[in-house]
């Protein structure tokens, strides 16, 4: 019951985001500096992250096709495989770790100290202010940030594939794009958008609900890190089945 | 006659099973300062919360210059409470920001003084408080009492007209806890602010308060002046004002 009742309250929770963050006046300045502590900041551990996925995929991805004597399609099929699936959801899953963790503890810390409660006795809408534009900021962030990902996983495959067969930058680049459509990029790139919703959304609530101190803080950074994994995988499901009926090719 | 500044209205306030406000009723005039006491856990700091909308009633109602701020939407919620200063009982200082900072946000927030202008009266009213020196600092870098402080001048930016204060001298040496009750009864006399002060300090009470009202169960046990209070036929009232402890 209290399940259902918890689901209940974070669906209202999430509808309250998307009408506030639809209705003037705007937290502009609070939104951009959202956009550089949760984006910005992020930029290294993706760009890390990236290049050392694209160099492990690019060594599986030479051992598989390998086995066919398709080592030709090496750029091509990374760069697929990246920008579909890999690139979005490896993006997605770290930064519900890095953002969710953040945004859980650092409300959560917020609620326990009153600090929320001094945010709306200044007559400040705390909602707007604190959760509305962490959301905003991670829909903007997110596909930005996935496409850094990519791009750096391509650059990661290029330094395997150089490495090993001292294939030309332009080269690998150039096959590389050409195998991408609009319909593989897009699509996957816009869906971390939704991510962003989710790992904003999800953390704003577990923090904004943080009872009991230092303890609550711990368990709603850690529950918003699980909570915003979760359901990230979950969305995913629902949105490339989403993709593939609206772009069967 | 003007309405009173702040009235409770046969207030009742439960959490679970526990009513911490049994059907209270007062009333307080524009300009007056009055402060609640009573033992511990008796609900003082739940009913000013309900002053500045933080909580509701489960009954009753809790009007501010005869609004009732349960039954306003977010825009008139926000009026009243430009007009309202609060200083919480750990002063809920942004900790992401600085001392200065913290001053100045709610002028940032509610007015259209330049950024000079905010920060110099950020300034003044850190000086005010004794923490011109601190404006740079962190509030992890203060002690208790200059996070209360600092607190005091972030209530005050808005020239408030109603200051409610949780516990302001509460942990705080008798030195510092006395510069803090004359700040507010300067505030007070200066300003014409109507205080409301929650506190279980003894001289705090009696140098600040025009009038003290004794919660006790959720209930008012006694409402009257220091002097007359200290004659009080009520032991817990007599017991009270006869220490000098608290804080």
């Amino acid at each position: 019951m209290r399940f259902l009742s918890s689901v209940g309250d974070s669906a209202q929770f999430a509808g309250r985001v998307i009408v506030e963050a639809v209705r003037p006046p705007y937290e502009v300045r609070e939104i951009a500096r959202q956009l550089f502590e949760l984006g910005c900041r992020s930029v290294p551990l993706i760009a890390a992250s990236g290049f050392a996925v694209g160099i492990v995929l690019s060594m599986h991805t030479r051992a598989s096709l390998a086995r066919f004597g398709a080592e030709a399609l090496i750029p091509a099929g990374l760069a697929l495989a990246l920008v579909r699936e890999t690139g979005p959801l490896t993006a997605g899953l770290l930064l519900s770790g890095r953002i969710g963790a953040g945004i859980g503890a650092e409300l959560g810390a917020m609620k326990v100290t009153e600090q929320i409660d001094a945010l709306e006795a200044i007559a400040v809408d705390s909602f707007r202010y604190l959760v509305v534009t962490r959301v905003v900021a991670c829909v903007i962030a997110l596909p930005i940030l996935t496409s850094v990902m990519n791009f750096m996983g391509i650059l990661g495959g290029f330094t395997a594939e150089a490495t090993i067969t001292g294939m030309p930058f332009r080269t690998y680049f150039r096959m590389a794009f050409s195998s991408i459509q609009f319909s593989d990029l897009i699509p996957a790139t816009l869906k971390t958008a939704v991510f962003g919703f989710i790992i904003a959304t999800a953390s704003s609530y577990l923090g904004m609900h943080a009872t009991r101190g230092t303890e609550g803080v711990g368990q709603a950074s850690t529950r918003s890190v699980v909570s915003s994994s979760i359901l990230l995988i979950a969305a995913n499901v629902l949105l490339v089945r989403l993709i593939f009926f609206l772009y069967p090719g | 006659m003007p309405p009173p500044i702040v009235e409770f209205v046969n207030v009742t306030k439960s959490f679970g099973n526990r009513r911490v406000l049994d059907d209270v009723s007062f009333r307080i005039d524009a300009g007056r300062s009055v402060c609640i006491l009573g033992r511990s856990g008796t609900g003082k700091s739940v009913a000013l919360k309900h002053v500045v909308g933080l909580m509701a009633p489960d009954s009753g109602r809790v009007l501010v210059d005869g609004e009732d701020l349960a039954r306003l939407d977010s825009r008139d919620r926000s009026r009243v409470r430009r007009r309202i200063g609060f200083v919480f009982q750990n002063a809920a200082l942004f900790d992401s920001i600085g001392v200065g900072q913290n001053v100045e946000f709610p002028m940032r927030r509610h007015t259209t003084l330049s950024d000079g202008e905010i920060r110099s009266r950020a300034r003044e009213l850190l000086a005010q408080v004794g923490l011109e020196r601190d404006y740079e600092k962190m509030p992890a870098d203060l002690s208790g009492g200059m996070r209360k402080r600092a607190a005091l001048a972030r209530a005050m930016a808005l020239d408030p007209e109603i200051l409610l204060a949780d516990e302001p001298s509460a942990g705080l040496d008798p030195i510092t806890a006395g510069e803090i009750d004359a700040l507010l009864v300067a505030l007070r006399d200066r300003s014409r602010t109507t205080l409301l002060v929650v506190t279980h300090n003894i001289p705090s009470a009696r140098a600040i308060g025009d009038e003290l009202i004794f919660l006790h169960d959720g209930r008012i046990i006694a409402r009257d002046a220091p002097a007359a209070l200290a004659a009080s036929d009520i032991p817990l009232v007599r017991a009270f004002m006869s220490s000098e402890g608290g804080g």
